[in-house]
């Protein structure tokens, strides 16, 4: 699924400036997934937006409301008249959400509250991992199951660097966590499924064309159209 | 005549190298800043007792005079020059346009690396590059050299002629695939690999013994990498916190044994000529590449004790 983070709440309360009335609207599916906007966030972020302007003995009027997903038309639909009360909304949308409210709700200003940063899974209860570049051209059906161009630092396509120790990435997070060297995971697990020679072939460089390097992509499904 | 037919590009390091004379590389990182009396200080240090000088790619990830610049300078102050080339900073666009511009100006040496991630270095909000991989890129030199070809497949007029080398780290994991990628670099093209710094040789020499295995040595020539350490202080740090680095508690304590200062850099230089003589013992070993960080000035005391003088002259 597509996690996203809150923004700073100063960086959000700052969009707020200027203005009396706010929405904010949260989005039920990824981003409520990953506790980080779904309706229960957007009622939490409008209480605080709420106690932050009285305390500073400003009017502001903060409501909250979620859209099922906010990156379908018809579910938009379903908050328009919600929406047409405020001329400022701050979305806890992923980025496709926020995008798809500014566009439907044109031109009136949609703002993030959140940072969209991966497609990823919970690995664990409340941690997640990116696990997919959708870089347009899937490998990992050589790479067991393990995808080198978003879990290698360096998106290298030929075994791992000289970096890789003890199954570890030289690359350590931001919070000086340590991340798993993809290709040693990729090396173990070809050894287990006896298709470890698929990485002693030269794979060939990568066509990022079919990436975001390409542009913009889309996407049409012609047999799916209506008739 | 003959052998002339045989090089790929004439650099005095494929020379002595094709000769089966045991080689001799140094290294010289570039200035952070527009200095080129820097450059020029460092490998006038270095002439005569090393067959090629590498000039690093923004080692580390940090900002330095570009590779092609100062190996183009190594040159013109009378050095032959192995310029590395990282996939970290540039596209396959750049990469070729690089190398080009590189051999239009007489280089020949290439050194291809993955690179440093930027994390590491001094712009750590850089958008890492990473179009291309080490092994991609030797090939795509390697096709740029003997087919005439751009990576896209489209046809050039004048191929740049040049001697490819790679890097490996013998100390990297998992260890039963280092030899396999060393030799994945050979398929690719590379003529000539520069080990990382060995300090822990019963690895070096595990590592050598899966290469041999594989037949690898005999498919291209190996250089084992060198660093000669300066202090202790430097040890630890290299230990904890250069990627990719095994430096064995012995070696450090060995070291740190002597006064600081003047003692430990005495040591220093004499544990890296003891494990040039053993390395040079190793089979399949064609030479060392000493990599001697910011004291290119020990590197005429090592070549010499290390009996590797005269460098040979290969016509």
């Amino acid at each position: 699924m597509i996690t996203a983070e809150r923004k700073p709440f100063d960086e959000i309360y700052a969009m707020t400036e200027g203005h009396d009335e706010v929405l904010v609207a949260g989005c039920d599916t990824c981003v409520a997934i990953c506790l980080t906007g779904g309706e229960k966030e957007a009622e939490i972020l409008a209480s605080e937006i709420s106690i932050k302007a009285k305390s500073e003995g400003r009017e502001l009027k903060v409501e909250h409301t979620a859209a099922i997903r906010q990156c379908e038309w018809e579910y938009l639909d379903m908050i328009a008249d919600k929406v047409g009360e405020f001329p400022l909304v701050l979305s806890m949308g992923c980025g496709i959400g926020i995008q798809s409210m500014a566009e439907k709700f044109s031109p009136k200003l949609v703002m993030p509250a959140v940072n969209t940063n991966m497609l990823g899974m919970p690995q664990e209860h409340a941690v997640w991992l990116e696990r997919c570049a959708a870089c347009g051209e899937c490998v990992i059906g050589e790479t067991a199951g393990i995808c080198p161009v978003v879990r290698c630092s360096k998106s290298l396509m030929n075994g791992p660097c000289g970096g890789s120790h003890a199954g570890l990435c030289e690359v350590v997070g931001p919070d000086q966590e340590e991340t798993e060297c993809a290709w040693a995971l990729i090396w173990e697990r070809l050894k287990a499924q006896g298709r470890e020679d698929l990485m002693f072939a030269n794979r060939p460089p990568k066509d990022w064309s079919k990436s975001s390097s390409g542009g913009p992509r889309k996407m049409v499904r012609e047999e799916a159209k209506p008739i | 005549m003959s052998e002339a037919l045989t090089l790929k590009a004439g650099s005095n390091l494929e020379k002595v190298l094709t000769a089966g004379k045991f080689a001799v590389t140094g290294e010289c990182g570039p200035p952070k800043s527009a200095d080129a009396s820097v450059i020029e200080k460092k490998v006038k240090l270095l002439i005569g007792y090393v067959d090629a000088v590498n000039v690093t790619d923004n080692q580390t990830a940090v900002v330095r005079v570009s590779s092609v610049a100062s190996a183009y300078l190594a040159q013109q102050n009378g050095i032959e020059a192995v310029m590395q080339m990282t996939c970290r900073d540039r596209n396959r666009l750049a990469m070729q346009a690089d190398i080009l511009g590189a051999s239009v100006l007489g280089l020949k040496n290439i050194l291809c690396l993955t690179g440093d991630h930027v994390s590491f270095g001094n712009h750590p909000q850089a958008k890492g590059v990473h179009d291309l991989d080490s092994i991609s890129l030797i090939r795509m030199y390697k096709d740029m050299r003997d087919e005439k070809r751009f990576q896209s497949g489209e046809e050039m007029d004048v191929a740049p002629p040049l001697y490819i080398g790679c890097a490996e780290n013998p100390f990297g994991d998992p260890l039963e695939f280092r030899a396999m990628r060393l030799k994945k670099k050979v398929v690719a093209g590379a003529d000539f690999v520069q080990t990382q710094c060995i300090f822990n040789i019963p690895r070096f020499k595990q590592w050598m013994e899966a290469v041999r295995a594989l037949g690898v040595h005999q498919e291209i020539k190996i250089l084992a990498g060198i660093t000669p350490i300066k202090s202790a202080g430097m040890a630890n740090y290299m230990k904890k916190f250069v990627p990719g680095m095994d430096v064995p508690q012995e070696i450090i304590d060995r070291i740190a044994a002597k006064e600081k200062g003047e003692a430990q850099q005495a040591e220093g230089k004499k544990l890296a000529v003891e494990m040039i003589k053993e390395l040079a013992e190793v089979e399949g070993v064609a030479g060392v590449h000493i990599m001697a960080v910011e004291w290119e000035a020990a590197v005429p005391e090592i070549v010499e004790a290390a009996g590797l003088m005269p460098r040979p002259a290969v016509a």
